[in-house]
């Protein structure tokens, strides 16, 4: 027989050299004259381990760890088919592994386990079980099922999902959609890509669910452009779900329908704002609209639409599998379930860390993160991607949880924690916040289209120590400004980071020798 | 990539005839051309306005709106280097001035041997592995200075070699 090995194949894995490990592990068997199988499988998330190479053995799977093609030849001298533990980038067992271990994962459950793309694996490990059930449930109960998990838009608003679901329900209209919100443009969040890559037949699982519930015919993924590879996978993943009737207009059988398509972005940040992401989809610039109408009422093409993230949509098959209960169970005050957070930049153990709510900042960056990859002290730490706050040392013990965030004015929006050490030039990260709103604007609102340029040229004019008292003030008023006048976040939340260098680091944004 | 950039009226017009029936089809449209031809060529607007039913500003509007599109020939590789804060903690802002030495142009710019055109790109969700590039649909993880050396020379061989 055969040793399986596993060579992930999500977009880390690949950018590290995976593809030709996998090659190097083929042709070095084939030499040798030893059997085995190459399996592609997804990425476990633990990215700093990448390419994390795992051999199947009657003990478990042995994993190898950031392994090169020039490792292969070496590898196979020391017996790793065998699951012999002696090379030094063998890392044992990997389901031992503490940063595994410590977390609790429901969404997650089976990435980096199974071949992507294989509906048989994804049968074998729980998967169409919450599709299954919800065939047999009224649209009412499925939307009770999930209002009972307390599930919350995991996108960054947290709006409460059954509660945008009921109302597309009870919105009656001919046609109606469902929207995966793909967009995942805030930089150090890369969790919707991983389920994408890895466990893409749970979001499509997740999104059918999401049609029944609200008499959805018709689903539409908007996924960014600068995810190829996720691309690639869930079009795979959408036609062997069609092949075996997951989708289509008879699902299994039920005689109900459900059709789901693709859609790519062309990088514009913009777009992950959901009334933006609508105009795209409907092929126009990407403007934000005015709110009301609620996209759950007039949404794409008019018609009432959920406009749901990815992760809130891959959570829907644990809870119709298990129960929205088995999911309110996790998490802490209002915030229930499981979170699955980012750790990214500056970090020496980065990747994907699934928790119940309640961890604080420092453990998750400490005891997962394990602290910087240079190894010089952290200094600040921006959590909730470009639109969230930089948090100081004093803020660390925050405990994960939308409303904690929100009490000390910082943003826990999609779960990404991006570390920076202590060269980070405060100052310029500040005016990096404003620049990033200039180049993204949609331009629709005066304080977010022009307040950005203003707020960029401010920064420089304070940086310059150029009349800096007077223009640190005017910074403080555009800050203002913008968030109480713009249409959305972008506008909106842009000064969130800008006012925390402000606040916590001010003698960075001021000149050498100046302070405000 | 596709850096042919041979095209005919005709050939746009299947793309588009292809894909005109679609709920919102502007973007898959657009997508189609660029993945075929390299760009958007300026004649393409008339077309798919007209097909769309839509003026020639309207089709120029959502051109211009998305970073994605470009309106001129690219090189034969297209680079994007990450300008994002995760890449920022890990060192991009010495990585994109380096690129920019070595390939001697700007963003938005293409060499004048025309093999690499150079875009800067918000995310590409390898935020663990910073700093990140992106050279044509390969994804690039822990770009040194000196991988991205190895990188360029290994474009600039395999180039030499096909002619």
């Amino acid at each position: 027989m055969s040793t399986r090995i596993f060579v992930p194949c999500d977009t880390t894995a690949l950018s590290l050299g995976a593809d030709k490990v996998a090659e190097a592990i083929q042709l070095e068997a084939e030499k040798r004259g030893i059997a085995v199988e190459v399996i592609r499988n997804g990425s476990r998330g633990l990215l700093w381990l990448e390419p994390l190479v795992e051999v199947e053995t009657d003990l478990g799977r042995i994993g190898y760890a950031a392994v090169e093609a020039d490792h292969i030849s070496a590898l196979f001298d020391a017996d790793f088919v065998s699951g012999s533990q002696h090379h030094q980038s063998c890392i044992g067992l990997v389901e031992d592994m503490p940063y595994l271990k410590k977390q609790q994962r429901l969404t997650f459950a089976r990435a980096g386990i199974t071949d992507p793309v294989s509906l048989t694996d994804y049968e074998a490990h729980d998967g169409y079980r919450g599709l299954k059930n919800a065939l047999e449930l009224e649209p009412q109960k499925i939307v009770d099922e999930v209002k009972a998990s307390g599930l919350r838009g995991r996108g960054g608003a947290a709006f409460p999902t059954g509660i945008k679901w009921q109302t597309v329900l009870d919105t009656p209209s001919e046609q109606k959609y469902i929207v995966c919100n793909a967009d995942e443009g805030d930089s150090g969040t890369f969790a919707d890509r991983l389920v994408m890559e890895c466990d893409p037949f749970m979001l499509i699982e997740g999104m059918t669910i999401a049609g029944l519930a609200v008499h959805a015919t018709q689903g539409f993924i908007y996924l960014r452009s600068e995810y190829p590879v996720a691309h690639k996978l869930l079009n795979e993943a959408i036609d062997k779900a069609y092949q075996a009737g997951y989708l289509g207009d008879n699902i299994l059988g039920s005689g109900k329908q459900f059709d789901l398509e693709v859609r790519l972005g062309a990088g514009a940040y913009i777009c992950g704002e959901e009334t933006s992401l609508l105009d795209s989809l409907e092929g126009k610039r990407g403007l934000v609209r005015a709110k009301p109408p609620l996209p759950a009422i007039i949404g794409l093409f008019g018609k009432p639409t959920v406009v749901n993230n990815v992760l809130s949509l891959a959570a829907i098959p644990f809870i119709m599998d298990k129960g929205g209960q088995a999911y309110a169970d996790y998490g802490m005050g209002r915030s229930r379930g499981t979170l699955p957070l980012q750790l990214a930049g500056n970090v020496k153990q980065g990747g994907l860390v699934e928790l119940a709510f309640g961890i604080t900042l420092r453990e998750l960056m400490q005891d997962f993160g394990g602290g910087t990859l240079t190894e010089r002290p952290l200094k600040a730490v921006q959590v909730g991607g470009p639109l969230g706050a930089y948090m100081p040392a004093s803020q660390w013990d925050t405990p994960v949880d939308y409303e904690e965030f929100s009490a000390v004015g910082a943003v826990l929006g999609h779960g990404g924690v991006v570390m920076f050490d202590d060269t980070v030039d405060m100052g310029e990260q500040a005016r990096f916040s404003m620049e990033f709103c200039k180049v993204e604007s949609c331009g629709k609102c005066t304080p977010c289209r022009i307040g950005s340029t203003r707020g960029v040229e401010v920064i420089d004019r304070i940086r310059a120590g150029n009349n800096a008292e007077k223009n640190w003030t005017l910074l403080e008023d555009l800050c203002e400004t913008m968030i109480d006048g713009s249409l959305c976040a972008m506008g909106g939340m842009t000064p969130f980071p800008v006012q925390s260098v402000m606040k916590y680091f001010p003698d960075e944004l001021s000149a050498p020798g100046e302070s405000a | 990539m596709s850096s042919g950039t041979e095209w005919t009226t005709q050939s746009i017009q299947q793309i588009i005839d292809k894909l005109k029936h679609k709920p919102g089809a502007m973007l898959p449209i657009l997508h189609a051309i660029q993945d075929e031809v390299g760009y958007i060529p300026d004649k393409a607007v008339s077309q798919i306005a007209e097909s769309l039913l839509q003026t020639r500003a309207e089709v120029h509007g959502v051109i211009s709106f998305y970073h994605h599109f470009r309106t001129t020939p690219p090189g034969r590789h297209n680079i994007e280097i990450c300008r994002a804060e995760a890449c920022q903690a890990m060192g991009c802002r010495a990585l994109e001035q380096h690129a920019k030495n070595t390939l001697g142009i700007d963003y938005h710019q293409t060499t004048a041997d025309c093999s690499f055109s150079l875009e800067a790109v918000y995310c590409l969700g390898n935020c663990a592995t910073a700093p990140s590039i992106r050279i044509d649909d390969d994804i690039h993880g822990r770009v040194s200075l000196d991988k991205f050396d190895a990188l360029i020379a290994q474009h600039q061989k395999e180039m030499k070699e096909a002619g």
